[in-house]
Parts: structure tokens; sequence; C-alpha cells
């Protein structure tokens, strides 16, 4: 029973974040990139830079909206369902989120209202300031909560007095080992991730004849963009597994399937993990090559899943499966990423093209990756969090320490109601951006009244 | 950091107070949002345009004091914040359910094609009535101590429709003031209809919380401090009747006192709010938890306290501005 309570537990946060993160990754990039649209129009003038900060605005303001009421319940999720959590380690963990639920209100009540609703009402350079601190914020708020995620992953900077964490240094715990990594890697993703959303909305826009020149620019920008970032993504992502080996390296030997400790592992690239005989089945694998991409030596050793299981068999490693077939989707769903932004770029820049130069199976293609971002990340997620398993803070508290002693019909019902919400508005959200889509293909406005939130104010700012 | 005493306890103190002031503003703020939402089926398609439009500009900023208010309950009173939300497990997770169909129905009624604007005005108000009646509910089981009986469970029940109707009446008072016309005339008959939910609700709590624990009563009922109390009750029947006069009367045919009814109940809602306070004090998980013994180390609670001096008065103030300047009956707000 209270196995049951603790995976419904798990499944139910899971669901939660997993899809309150949707719209975070979509926001955290998405600000930047309206800022870069309001620069290069201050900076060239031309229409079509405004035409596609006005089309990405909505979707903004979209995405934020979803992002806020779905943070509202991780917010409560922690006293409901993990009580044990904030008990041990709420003097850590309490002033991280509270950076991180300050930072959010701040940017929410204040500068949001005037990037939607002040282009026409306030001075220029206010509009393009206020677009900027709203990027800056949600990139903030981005910050604190990867902080005490990695803490989480990577613990120190505090002591244990009557089992309660104590800060010791803060420094240490921002700065916790992982920390830079795991937010650079999830910046790049949030970036990736809108990328593709944008080139994947402009090439439907595209192909049902919508072809502005607010669509060519936006397009264009977002390939290039994720031409460049792919490889340094596959680069930090690689720094983080380095890293990730040094703290945890239960969690890469479960990523790697690969049971026993020893030299000259092998990358398997396929195989069915099988937990109670503790060995891979139909495993295809390169020779070596695991070695090689881990310790950057042919021959390197490599610690296997057996070295976590303590002489009285309690087993100190994450479940395998699941965190090696997250890693696998993401790694796949990374290098599909590689390979259609570098062909379409190509194509692009082939005797300067441009948007002209990517032939229809392309743009159906870029439709259909439109939130491989979404698939690429949670997948990420999914890697490092089940295999932070057994685990809730490395070393310090288990999952199960954590986890509120609720009756497991409750958790299992409110987790189909969840679901079931989730599903809807999941639904709905993607229906209405290609709504919106069509619309602006058809050449109707889409600017009309919409409940704004707080800040559409400044008629009574200075300067109109 | 003994500029003022031993941290250990006004640190709690100065938190439980953020705390409070946080749920006031609230249930306050949103609490017009939520009972704008459980009136919406009693008005005409075009009505319900005008009364998204009168709660429009603030209801996001008024639903992230929700945020701040549970905020400061895990991280400045950690064990506080399982106890209270693990007890109130369903109520908690319906309550979420709604804020979340309440807020995105916002957004997706102005976006989605016409025909599916109905779905979402349906949304906002099944969304706001769960909101509603899963926070009344929980208030009784505050009150009540927590504790899952049939008997409390009743209580809880009676005060989920009492702040539910207490929301409406509030939600009203709002309408009164934003609109004008046929709508507004509506508003009042709603407002006559709604306030017996508060009186009711506030009636409920002050007679049953006494007799929840003898630390409450005898707070309440033992010389002088019955005395110092006095005024409480007798300025909420004031108020009560005030507004009944009031009501009665209305719309005024200047317009220029719309706004009274809504001080008024938000005057009744304080001093409400007060009187629980008060009574609670030092308890935050009733009869169990005190916020001394609740509370986060001391150095942790003080790099919060620095954020908060920030944050809080900005938004304090930035709220402040945006009710000045959307004042006034309310208007369709437009994108650009």
């Amino acid at each position: 029973m209270e196995l049951e309570t603790l995976l419904l537990s798990r499944i139910q946060f899971a669901a939660n974040i997993s899809f309150h993160i949707l719209f975070p990754t979509i926001t955290i990039a998405l600000g930047w990139v309206l800022l870069f649209f309001k620069l290069r129009y201050n900076r060239t003038g031309e229409e079509r830079w405004m035409e596609a900060y006005r089309f990405w605005v909505k979707i903004f303001a979209l995405s934020f909206a979803m992002g806020v009421v779905s943070g509202i319940t991780m917010s409560f999720q922690f006293g409901t369902n993990w009580p044990g959590f904030m008990e041990k380690v709420g003097n850590i963990a309490g002033p991280l989120l509270a950076y991180e639920i300050m930072t959010a209100f701040f940017l929410e009540a204040v500068f949001l209202g005037i990037m939607l609703f002040g282009f026409s009402r306030v001075p220029n350079w206010v509009h393009t300031l206020a677009t900027f601190l709203v990027a800056f914020g949600t990139m903030m708020s981005a910050f604190w909560i990867i902080v005490l995620n990695s803490w989480m992953h990577t613990p120190q900077g505090f002591e244990m007095i009557d089992g309660v964490a104590h800060a010791t240094d803060w420094s240490a715990i921002i700065f916790n080992p992982s920390m830079p990594y795991r937010f650079t890697h999830m910046v790049l993703a949030s970036f990736l991730t809108v990328s593709f959303l944008i080139a994947g909305v402009s090439a439907f826009r595209w192909l049902i004849g919508g072809r502005t020149e607010g669509v060519r620019v936006a397009m264009k920008t977002a390939i290039i963009a994720a031409a460049v970032l792919i490889p340094i993504q596959i680069l930090v992502g690689d720094f983080h597994g380095l890293n990730t080996k040094e703290y945890q390296p239960a969690k890469v030997a479960a990523m790697e399937g690969n049971w026993e400790t020893g030299t000259g592992v092998p990358l398997i690239l396929f195989a069915i993990p099988d937990e109670e005989a503790r060995e891979n089945r139909f495993e295809i694998g390169i020779p070596k090559l695991a070695s090689f991409i881990l310790t950057h030596d042919w021959n390197g050793e490599v610690q296997g899943l057996n070295d976590f299981v303590t002489e009285d068999g309690e087993v100190l490693h994450p479940r395998v499966s699941p965190v090696f077939w997250s890693f696998r989707v993401m790694v796949g769903t990374g290098l599909l990423m590689l390979l259609v932004s570098w062909t379409a770029t190509y194509m692009i820049l082939r005797r300067k093209r441009g948007i002209e130069g990517l032939p229809k199976p392309m743009l159906y293609g870029l439709v259909g990756m439109s939130f491989s971002g979404w698939l690429a990340t949670l997948a990420g997620w999914y890697t490092t969090e089940i295999g932070r398993q057994p685990w809730l803070v490395h070393g310090v508290m288990t999952t199960k320490e954590a986890v509120a002693d609720v009756p497991a019909p409750l958790v299992l019902s409110t987790l189909i109601a969840y679901l079931l919400v989730y599903a809807a508005l999941l639904a709905a959200y993607i229906f209405v951006i290609f709504y919106l889509a069509r619309k602006t293909a058809r050449g109707e406005s889409i600017g009309t009244s919409i409940a704004p939130s707080p800040a559409s104010v400044p008629k009574a700012m200075p300067a109109e | 950091m003994y500029y003022f005493g031993d941290p250990t306890i006004w640190l709690p103190f100065v938190f439980a107070g953020l705390m409070g002031v946080s749920i006031l503003i609230y249930v306050v703020l949103d609490g017009f949002d939520l009972g704008v939402g459980v009136l919406f089926p009693f008005a005409e398609e075009d009505e319900k345009d005008r009364m998204i439009a009168s709660i429009g500009p603030f209801w996001d900023a008024n639903e992230t004091w929700l945020v701040l208010a549970v905020g400061l309950l895990l991280v400045a009173f950690p064990s506080a914040h399982g106890a209270i939300l693990t007890a109130l497990y369903l109520p908690v997770a319906i309550m979420l359910i709604g804020l979340i169909l309440r807020g995105v129905a916002f957004e997706f009624r102005a976006k989605a094609p016409a025909p599916h604007k109905r779905l979402w005005n349906n949304a906002f108000f099944i969304g706001s009535l769960m909101t509603s009646l899963s926070q009344g509910f929980m208030l009784g089981m505050y009150v009540m101590g927590l504790e899952w009986t049939w008997l409390n469970f009743a209580f809880a029940l009676l005060t989920a429709v009492f702040l539910t109707v207490g929301y409406s009446f509030i939600g009203a008072t709002w309408v009164i003031h934003k609109t004008s016309d046929a709508l507004q005339i509506k508003a009042v008959e709603w407002a006559k209809g709604g306030i017996w939910g508060l009186v009711l609700g506030i009636g409920a709590i002050s007679l049953a919380t006494p007799f929840v624990s003898t630390r409450i009563f005898d707070k309440w009922f033992s010389f002088p401090e019955a005395l110092y109390l006095s005024p409480l009750p007798i300025l909420s029947a004031l108020l009560v009747f005030w507004l009944w006069s009031m009501l009665r009367k209305m719309p005024y045919a200047d317009d220029r006192r719309s706004w009274q009814p809504f001080a008024a109940a938000t005057a009744l809602w304080v001093m409400a709010f007060g009187g629980m306070a008060y009574s609670f004090y030092p308890y935050v998980v009733p009869e169990q938890i005190t916020i001394y013994e609740a509370a986060s180390a001391p150095e942790s609670l003080f790099i919060i306290l620095i954020g908060t001096c920030i944050v809080l008065p900005t938004i304090m103030g930035y709220t402040v501005l945006s009710y000045v300047i959307f004042r006034g009956k309310a208007t369709e707000l437009r994108y650009d």
C-alpha cells in the first residue's frame, strides 16, 4: 500500500511538472527571440520584424498563462504529496523557491502587460525595455529553480543538525557542481524548442499560403538559430554527462544500460534491460565507444550498475529501462534536429534562394518537428530525474522518506483528474496556435480584445 | 542579526503577518474575480463580455497573491505547509483544477474560434465554482482543526456554500461599481441575493470557533478581552445593516456611490479575517503547531525577508497603480 502511494505520488508529480515545464520551455527563449525581433525592428524600421513580433507575442501570452496556472499546482504539490521534503531540506529549498516565486511575481505584475499591450501606448524604448525585462526575468526564474534542482542532484554547502539541513555556505549551494551544466543545457533546450516551434508554425503558414515577409523572416531566423545551437547543445550535453558521471555514476550506468564495471565498455544502441536478471536482452552495441565518450579513452573504466547494490541487497540505483529509453529518445531527437536544421540551412543558403529554396517535403518535415523540442526536453528531464532515484536529494534523503501518507486511491483519483484536464488543455493549446496561424494566413487580424493581464496600462505614461 | 531582539521570535511573527496579509488580499481581490465567475450563468451573452472586461486587467495579479501566500507558508513554515495540505488533499486538488480552468479560460475564450467561446465560458464558470467551493470547504475544515469527522465534514460543506455565496456577493458589488444600466441593476439584485452567504458564513465560523477549543473561547469571552473585542462584532453588524439599506436604494441616480458596497464588503471581510487571525494566533495548524515551532531556521528566513522587502512594496505599488489606471466603468480591452 505504501509503495503504491509512493509510485502514484511520483507519477502525479511527474505529470504535473511535465505539463508545467512545457510552457516555461517556450517562454524562457521566446522572450529573447521577441527581443531580437524588436531590436531588429528598432534598427531597420522594417515592418516585417514587427509583424513577426505581433504574432509570436500572442503565443508568448498564451504560454505564459499556461505556465502560471500550472505553476500554482507545483507550489501545492510539495505540501500535498511530499511534506518530508520541506521538513528536511526546507531551510535550503525555501529561500531558493522564494526567490523563484518572487522573480516570477515581480515580472508578471510589472512588465508583462506593457510588453503585451503597450506597443502603441508607451514610448518605443519603454516597450523594448519591457520586452528585455520579461525575457531576463523569465530566465532568472528558471535560474533559481534550476539551482534548487541541481542542488538536489549535487548537494553541498550545508550541515545536518538533528536531521534537518541548515545552510552553511550560500554560494556553494547556488553554484553547486551540476548547476552550470544543467542551466546551460536547459536554456539551450528552450531555444531549440522555440526555434523548431517557430520554424514549424511558420512552415505551416507558408504552406497554406500565408507567405508574408513576417513569416519569411521568422522562419529563416528560427532555422538558422537551430542549426547554430544544436551542435553547441550536443557538446554541452556531453559535458553535462561527464559531470553526472563524476557525481551520480549510477545514473550514467543506467543511461548506458551498463550492468558490470569494466574497461572498453561498448556503447549500447539498442537493448531491452531486464531488471530481474540484471542484464540486457537483444543488445546491439558499438565496441568501446561508451568508454571513449565517458572517459575520452578507448579502454577507460566505466562503473556498472552492480556496484550500486549494497551487501544486504538494497538497490541504490534507478530502474534501468525508463532512464535507458528516455536518454535514447532525447539523443535521437537531438540528432534528428541536427539533420533537419542543417539540411534546411543548406537549402536556404544554397544560391541564396532563401525560404523559396525549401522543397515541400522539407516544409512538411518542419511542421512535423514543431514540438520536437518538447519531446527532447521531457525525455532529458526524465533521464536526469528518474536517474536520481532512489534519492530525492542525492545521498541526503530518499524519495520514499518524503512521501505523504495519503491513501493510494485518493492519489490515483486526483492523478486521473489532472491527466484529463492536462490532455484537454494541451489539445486546446496546440489547436489555438494553429488556429491563429490559419487566421493570419487568411489575412485576418488576431489583435482583438483579450482579457489582458495587469499592466495593460500606460495611458498615463509620459511622451504620448 | 540581533538588531530587533531574538530572531527566532520576531522572524516567524513577521512572516505570519506577511502571510496573513497576502491571504487577506487574496480573498478580497480574487474573491470578487471568483464571484464574477460564479455569477456567470445568470448573465446574458453580451453581459458576460462586460463582466470579463471588469476583472480582465486585474485577475492575473489577484491570483498571484495566492501563490505568494502559499509560497510563504511553504518556505517560512514548511512543516505546517505539509500538515495542512496533506489533510486537505482532495479539496486542494479540486481547487487547483478549478484555478487552471478559470485561468486558461480567460486566454482561450478570447483566442479560440467563436463556436468554442461558449465552451470556454462554461469552463470559466465551472472553474470559478470549483475554486470557491473548495476554498470554503478548506476554511471550514481548518476552523474545525483539520480532523476528518462527519460533523466537521458537514460543517465544511456549509462553509463551502457560504463562502461561494459570499464571493458572489463581493463579485456583485464589484460589478455594481464597474458597470452601468441593466447589468448594474442586475448586479444589485445579485448582491441582495448573496449578502446572506456572507452573514451566515461569518456567523457560523464565529460561533463554531470558540467551541472547538477552550483556548479560543477564553481568548474571546474573558474580561477584559471581551470588552476590547466588542467593537468587532458591533462594527460588523453595522456594516451589514449599512450595506443592506444601501442596496435597497441602489442604483443611485448619479452613480457617485457605486464604490461603497464594494468598500463595505471589503471592510467586513477584513474584520472577519482579523477575528480569525486573533483566534488562531499563535497557531498555524490549529491547536497543533505554532508559528514558532513550524518556522524555518532564522538564517534562511532572513534571506527570504530581504527579497520580500524588495518585492512586496513593488507589487503593492503596482497593484494600486493598475487599479487607478483602470478606474471607472469597464470598457472593452484591446490588444494593441
